[in-house]
């Protein structure tokens, strides 16, 4: 198999990535592409990065033997990559102490994010806090109302959150913010992305911090089991997480990489947030070329999910090269399946997973029950479960 | 020559600077853009910028963002836009249309469909703002094709080096944003624009026009004092937006007469 190396010097994977942006923003993306470059392999960069992984974030993070969970399903063992007990609950903060790291170096006192589920509003907020950095987080009003307690802890930190109120008030419409509020303050403001889209270099930059996932996973499978797991799990809205377990294993070709979309009320409703699995157009958005929910007049279509971290109608466009060359497989999982999931991991082993993750966990038991006991998937469980109890208890009829 | 161009070398010999009013095409009713757009012609616009609604216009401020969202609401697309164009040339066919919008309506259409229909109805110019040279030349090539001219932006940020890829590419004039930002933003500072339009002028023999920031007769009259064009989009959207469907195509007259005037003065 050839090694793999994506993406080229102008972002693109294969047709998808690229830098499609209006020419105010070009400058700022060059410079930002120069300073990643010299900083990738920098050895000091990467051992101060390194550094607060360990010691602020609490890596490396466990992989855990789901094994009762596992017993319950039947059929392959589940273990767990245990993102959620990282600092602020998420592997969002990986790639926001790479990015803040890089502003520092910039000299950019300022570092904005789009935030969706509120996670990677908080991992940001978080290490702007740390390195005395301001902070202006972009939220959507939908997802404000939605996401309460991760508000209050922006807040908290010291951050500035922005409700958005044009558009579908989601994730994509804060993401048209915070690019509107950087082209006007680019020199003094870092734009931290939180996903592996957006132009050039974000989606390579994104993956490259999120990747410590996978090269721990590689490390501990081999010394947990003695070897690599048959698949490897992980929910895919944007796709950091995703990207972050995959990408140090794609060129093991004996590893199945599976990527789960979110399928909303499901894909034939049209309700959903899912545009790989449900094969949708091809198209331009946020800076980059991937498959895109969109309506016939190529306007982007209000998405929808359970999760707030899914709800995003793009994806990145590594995941849609990946679907492409038939690398990893996408597939979806409904609402109610991953609420289902959600329940039975925090009965079976007390872990009380996102809603994001429990994507991934849903498809992980309908996979495992086609499976041998003496085979292994891997789930990255991306994050914890604690700010989605209000919308579980909605769920289930209860008011907290 | 292309309808832009011929416009441009006829300004230039009565010694006229150009005025490139802009207005969201379907805002605020699909039905009265027509009007609208012989209504600038009338009240003395030269040329028209006519924006393409889209559900996500990154690069706009709030207003024009918010022409992009009344216009969605009677679900104008490109298709529908052509169509308006096609309509408005029945009864002129000389006053130049550029369009402005995002890539991904187009690239929905297919690019060369898209070429197609748009030289079919009549576009001169097509201004794709996400779309950098370096990722539509295959699309450029296609417009020039067509006698329809790529029109690109300039920035403050943009280095010398880079102004020449895109003069190379661009046809028809370029046009320089006079702060950062989205449209509709702060003041322009117009020592720093005659400074950067002079530069500009050293590197492309292609008409300048300077938008962004122009928001009443005292800016439109000092960038006309530096550049060949002065675009207004934001303070013509504000206009549609203060107006009701009875007087707007007045008002909107009103306002370009005056714009007129200053730029000529």
């Amino acid at each position: 198999m050839q090694l793999y190396d994506m993406p080229d010097e102008r972002g693109h994977f294969g047709p998808y990535g690229g830098i499609f942006v209006s020419e105010t923003l070009v400058e700022a993306l060059e410079e930002l592409r120069l300073m990643y470059e010299k900083y990738r392999h920098d050895t000091e960069f990467l051992a101060e990065f390194a550094h607060d992984l360990k010691h602020f974030v609490g890596r490396p993070s466990p992989i855990y033997h789901a094994k009762r969970w596992s017993d319950k399903v039947g059929g392959a063992q589940i273990y767990l990559k245990r993102e959620d007990l990282n600092h602020t609950g998420a592997h969002k903060v990986n790639n926001t102490v790479g990015q803040a790291l890089l502003a520092k170096r910039m000299c950019k006192p300022r570092v904005i994010a789009e935030t969706g589920a509120g996670q990677h509003g908080v991992a940001t907020a978080t290490i702007a806090a740390r390195l005395g950095l301001e902070c202006v987080v972009y939220m959507g009003s939908e997802d404000i109302k939605r996401q309460a307690p991760n508000v209050y802890r922006m807040k908290l930190l010291g951050a500035t959150v922005v409700p958005v109120e044009s558009g579908s008030k989601t994730l994509k419409d804060a993401l048209n913010e915070a690019m509107r509020d950087w082209v006007t303050n680019i020199e003094n403001t870092f734009y931290i992305i939180g996903t592996v889209a957006g132009p050039h270099p974000y989606p390579m930059m994104v993956r490259d911090f999120q990747a410590v996932i996978g090269v721990e996973a590689k490390i501990q499978m081999n010394e947990i089991v003695g070897r690599q797991p048959d698949a490897v799990l992980a929910c895919v809205g944007g796709g950091s997480n995703a990207m972050g377990i995959f990408y140090p294993y794609i060129n093991e070709a004996g590893v199945k990489l599976i990527g789960v979309e979110a399928a909303g009320h499901g894909i034939e409703t049209g309700k959903h947030a899912a545009p790989l699995t449900a094969n949708s157009a091809v198209g331009v958005l946020h800076g980059n070329r991937t498959y895109l929910m969109q309506d016939e007049d190529g306007q982007i279509i209000e998405t929808h999910s359970v999760s707030a971290g899914l709800d995003y109608p793009g994806v990145g466009p590594e995941h849609a090269w990946l679907k492409d060359i038939k690398r990893a497989e996408y597939v979806a999982i409904t609402d109610d399946d991953a609420m289902a999931a959600f329940h039975s991991l925090c009965r079976t082993e007390g872990i009380i997973p996102a809603l994001e993750s429990s994507h991934a966990l849903a498809y992980a038991e309908k996979l495992a029950k086609t499976m041998s006991p003496e085979q292994i998937i891997l789930v990255n469980l991306s994050g914890r479960g604690d700010k989605d109890m209000n919308t579980v208890a909605q769920l289930s009829g209860i008011t907290l | 020559m292309s309808r832009i161009q011929t416009t441009f070398a006829t300004l230039k010999q009565s010694g006229k600077k150009a005025l490139i009013p802009f207005i969201t095409a379907g805002d605020p009713h699909p039905d009265q853009t027509v009007a609208m757009l012989h209504g600038l012609v009338k009240a003395g616009a030269d040329l028209i910028e006519l924006g393409v609604p889209f559900s996500d216009p990154m690069a706009d401020g709030p207003v024009i963002q918010r022409a992009s969202e009344r216009a969605l609401v009677h679900k104008v697309g490109l298709r529908h836009v052509l169509a308006m164009v096609k309509e408005f040339r029945q009864q002129d066919d000389k006053t130049p249309i550029i369009l402005m919008g995002y890539a991904n309506p187009i690239e929905a259409m297919g690019i060369e469909k898209f070429a197609n229909a748009a030289k079919d109805a009549g576009i001169d110019g097509m201004l794709t703002v996400d779309y950098p040279p370096e990722e539509s030349i295959e699309f450029n090539a296609m417009l020039k094709a067509r006698v329809i001219d790529p029109v690109f932006l300039l920035s403050p940020t943009t280095d010398k080096a880079r102004v020449d890829i895109i003069v190379n590419q661009a046809s028809g004039f370029i046009y320089y944003v006079s702060l950062k930002g989205v449209t509709g933003s702060k003041n322009l500072d117009i020592i720093e624009v005659a400074d950067r339009v002079a530069s500009i002028r050293s590197q492309t023999n292609l008409p300048i026009g300077v938008g962004f920031g122009v928001r009443d007769s005292e800016t439109a009259k000092a960038v006309a004092s530096v550049a060949d064009a002065v675009v207004v989009g934001s303070r013509m959207v504000q206009e549609v937006e203060k107006s009701n469907s009875d007087n707007v195509v007045a008002n909107l007259m009103a306002l370009t007469a005056e714009l007129r005037a200053a730029i000529d003065a």
